[in-house]
């Protein structure tokens, strides 16, 4: 299934990409999952996707907890804890 | 009710003015948040911004007595003692104001999507997220107010 991911502040920086498109497996199919998916590729997503790294997610702009479920065609967004205001 | 999630500055008397019109009206009670110190830049995620701000205006209606909200967010390249971000609430009675006002606040600086980048002589850096500002939303949930 296709998916669109984007990128927010350092981790965009640190990913060097604002987002992109994505072919998922059948069995990526939660955010966690789509985390280990991302970290497997290595090098700075390795960093960014680590497990201590304090990461959120938002599925079609709700913001959500890491075993949300994911579909084709969703938007996920993954950025640092936000500090606005 | 106004969200605006902008690049340009907002005048607090124009948007006080905006929401007092009406003669139900008898406390408007109002927060601005200034640049402090260092230039930055903000970046947001356009959409879920506006959506999240809506969410949390409407839990504050939900709560209190909330004639009319006008929230405003600004985004881009910021200089110290640059206006940020603007939250009023009319409504009949100045303790209704007040919390609401400071609800919105509270969760905005924890739920909405945005980023603060400081450019310092050292270089620029992403401003880590505070544990105050996750209590200050916290002790809402905890009824302690």
């Amino acid at each position: 299934m296709k998916v669109k991911l984007l990128f927010f502040a350092a981790l965009r920086e640190q990913l060097g990409r604002p987002a992109e498109e994505l072919e998922l497996p059948a069995n990526v199919n939660t955010v966690t999952a789509l985390r280990d998916h991302l970290r497997a590729r290595g090098g700075a997503w390795a960093n960014v996707f680590a497990p201590n790294r304090p990461v959120r997610a938002a599925v079609n702009q709700d913001m959500v907890q890491p075993e949300a479920r994911i579909k084709a065609g969703d938007e996920v967004a993954f950025f640092p804890p936000v500090t606005g205001g | 009710m106004k969200v605006a999630v902008q690049r340009e500055d907002f005048d607090l008397g124009a948007e006080v003015r905006a929401i007092s019109r009406s003669d139900k009206v008898g406390a408007v009670a109002s927060f601005v948040g200034l640049v402090r110190d260092v230039r930055m830049t903000l970046e947001h995620y356009p959409g879920m911004t506006e959506r999240e701000i809506r969410k949390i205006v409407d839990e504050a209606a939900k709560r209190w007595q909330v004639m009319d909200c006008t929230v405003i967010h600004r985004y881009g390249d910021l200089q110290p003692n640059d206006q940020i971000v603007l939250v009023a609430v009319a409504s009949a009675h100045r303790g209704d104001a007040f919390a609401a006002c400071e609800f919105i606040m509270d969760y905005l600086k924890t739920r909405a999507p945005f980023w603060k980048k400081e450019h310092r002589a050292g270089g620029a850096t992403w401003v880590e997220s505070r544990a105050a500002d996750d209590e200050a939303a916290e002790r809402w949930k905890q009824g302690e107010r």
